[in-house]
């Protein structure tokens, strides 16, 4: 095989974004939509079994590994990035896009990873890229948000290097194969990748920075690090049956604080924990359809997600504001906008005929079939959650609600066209999944559009809607924000730190103070011993030294005559 | 289709800021005037009930039992988001801060 056929593409991604800085005008927008294609192919080239090994240390690492999973996911990644390229390409600075496609190709590298040292490399450098997207891209909130989004991933990174280290101390082995969670690192690997996937209680990190980036570093962020999260969990814990409750409980934290949320922007960061919730209880129940099911959800939610977030930065570059309160009524002049906004919703909300409904309901269809009764009420009932969270209540509340006098255009010429793209890939995906059903990791025995899967679907979230719209008085928009577990952190630690300060403060002074008199008093009788005028620098007479040392012998004398 | 029904309802919370400003009525875009508000939710409540009717043509098969029963879909969705609502109202109570709450750190 040739050089280019080997060589990792996530490495292409990342070399070939350093190159970006260099170039200027034509040439470097050419180079940024171009780019992105070029690993596509090169993803959809990399053929099953290792591609590549590298010596290092006493190791051999295996960087590219390919099968339909990592092709899959890889796939996704390098289409993600060129539409956050496309979108991106006239708002965010040079430096951002950089930073962006690293951590792309990062993620790309993970996809590929077939040993567990390449996969380490790249998920660090990921964490690095994306805390880059947030700095370059921010606002004035950006920078003290991406420092505590680096602090939980280098947590994460830690937990999951402890981890790796065991694990290969232990058994010998870096490949990076199916686990299950019952040694002490394989918990930690499993802990490392839940904290990239926003499980909680370790998920406000997410809602907390990705809303400050800019519009196109949101919809970048959205991405690459809670889907590689699954990806890594689907290879590496399947059927970890623990992973179910994890996930049904991301799946209703998602839905809850969506609901109570004022910042359309942040509205979606929930829901993308709740929508990795679907495709981490999707791992747990583990069987072929399910994982399936979470592979596929994985790929369709990225479009989708991008889509709305597109959308919602649109709506943000536009006018300025975030704040469902500040918003309303932009339906009007912006129509491009609110209908791709809209089918990313109803994707989302896995409507017929769009993405999400040939992707979720194979998790559902999982439960049912492993007679998981429990799991599969409370999917349902979280499929009609997301409707009422990101379904209708992200369009309401930004295009219709109430007319805030906002008259402001749709985006330029670019990011509708990213928009427009990602909007007919959910239809195209919802209208005919075979192809994407083609390249999942298990044959699919699925057929998504039977009359009843249809009505059942249709009644669920229809009557959803019905009850938004009934329940509306209630979800009046307040300038409020809820408290996350990262109030712990924030708040809890800060004020803890400032009471046992006032507290042991004035005990601490006193006794530095007792203790700083006892030295002085300490330094005193030294320096009067042996300071200038002390004892020990008087000059003795030589005839004192002939009297003692004559005394001495008088006693030797006297002691030896006795 | 799901449009559609959006639709309907989505203008009903319009209805008093558009009825407030009948006398530029004319002005409105059409979408949010009295008149196709009102045939919105018609529209929309027509079609929840064909919706359901139409079960009765359609062979939906459960997995567990409650959930083959006639309409199961159309009240469990309806009956889980109140229900999602009610909590999220409830915790609201004790989870909300101002917006500016974290602004001084």
């Amino acid at each position: 095989m040739t050089v280019i056929e080997t060589f990792p593409p996530g490495l292409v991604l990342v070399l070939g974004a350093l190159v970006v800085p260099f170039l200027r005008g034509t040439a470097q927008k050419t180079w940024i939509l171009v780019l992105p294609l070029i690993v596509l192919v090169l993803v959809w080239r990399v053929p099953d079994g290792t591609v590549l090994t590298v010596s290092f240390l006493d190791y051999t690492l295996t960087p590219v590994t390919g099968d339909a999973l990592s092709r899959l996911f890889a796939i996704i990644f390098s289409i993600m990035a060129f539409a956050g390229g496309l979108f991106a390409i006239n708002h965010c600075r040079e430096i951002e896009i950089t930073a962006a496609y690293i951590y792309a190709g990062s993620a790309i590298g993970v996809a590929f990873a077939g040993d567990l040292i390449t996969l380490f490399l790249f998920w660090e450098l990921m964490a690095l890229g994306s805390t880059t997207v947030l700095l370059t891209g921010g606002g004035q909130k950006a920078m003290p948000a991406a420092m505590r989004y680096l602090l939980m991933h280098i947590m994460g990174g830690s937990l999951l290097l402890v981890g790796i280290v065991t694990h290969i101390d232990t058994t010998g082995s870096i490949a990076f194969v199916a686990m299950k969670p019952d040694s002490f690192a394989t918990w930690m690997m499993m802990l490392g990748f839940l904290v990239n996937a926003a499980a909680a209680p370790l998920s406000a990190w997410l809602p907390d920075a990705y809303p400050e980036a800019s519009p196109g570093g949101m919809v970048f962020l959205s991405a690459f690090t809670t889907k590689t999260a699954v990806y890594v969990l689907i290879r590496g814990f399947p059927g970890s049956e623990i992973l179910i409750f994890f996930g049904l409980f991301m799946v209703f934290y998602g839905i809850i604080y969506a609901l109570l949320e004022n910042d359309m922007r942040r509205i979606l960061a929930y829901s993308i924990v709740n929508q990795v919730g679907f495709m981490v209880t999707g791992i747990g129940i583990g069987t072929e359809m399910a994982l399936n099911g979470a592979a596929a959800h994985a790929f369709t939610h990225i479009i989708y997600k991008a889509l709305l977030l597109m959308s919602a930065g649109s709506v943000l570059l536009m006018t300025g504001k975030r704040k469902c309160s500040d918003l309303g009524g932009l339906f009007q002049s912006m129509p491009l906008t609110t209908v791709c906004g809209i089918i990313g919703a109803l994707s989302i909300s896995s409507f017929p005929l769009t993405s999400g409904f040939i992707s979720k309901s194979m998790i559902s269809q999982a439960a049912a079939d492993e007679s998981l009764m429990i799991v599969w009420y409370l999917l349902a009932a979280a499929s009609a959650g997301v409707f009422l969270h990101a379904g209708i209540k992200f369009p309401w509340f930004v295009f219709f609600q109430k007319d805030s006098g906002l008259r402001p255009p749709d985006p330029p010429l670019n990011m509708r066209l990213a928009m427009i793209l990602f909007a007919a890939l959910c239809i195209g995906v919802g209208v005919f999944p075979g192809p994407l059903y083609s390249i999942l990791p298990f044959p699919v025995d699925y057929v998504p559009y039977t009359a009843a899967h249809v009505l059942t679907m249709l009644q669920l979230l229809l009557f959803s809607g019905l009850a938004f719209f009934i329940c509306l008085p209630l979800m009046k928009r307040t300038l409020t924000i809820s408290l996350d577990v990262d109030w712990l952190y924030r708040r809890l630690t800060s004020a803890t730190i400032r009471k046992l300060i006032a507290i042991f403060g004035p005990i601490d002074q006193a006794i530095r103070a007792s203790a700083l008199a006892g030295l002085n008093q300490a330094i005193g009788r030294v320096y009067r011993f042996l300071g200038p005028e002390g004892v020990m620098a008087r000059t003795i007479p030589a005839g004192a030294m002939v009297y003692w040392a004559v005394t001495l012998l008088v006693v030797y004398l006297v002691l030896n005559l006795i | 289709m799901a449009k559609k029904k959006n639709t309907p309802a989505k203008e009903k919370a319009q209805k008093t800021p558009a009825k407030a400003k009948s006398p530029d009525t004319e002005k409105l875009h059409w979408l949010v005037r009295p008149q196709s508000i009102r045939n919105l939710w018609i529209g929309g409540g027509v079609m929840l009930a064909a919706l359901v009717a139409i079960e009765k043509a359609v062979h939906t098969h459960g997995y567990f039992g409650l959930d083959g029963t006639f309409a199961f879909n159309a009240w469990y969705g309806f009956a889980v988001c109140v229900a999602m609502v009610i909590a999220a109202k409830g915790l609201g109570l004790i989870l909300k801060r101002e917006d500016s709450y974290y602004d001084g750190d």
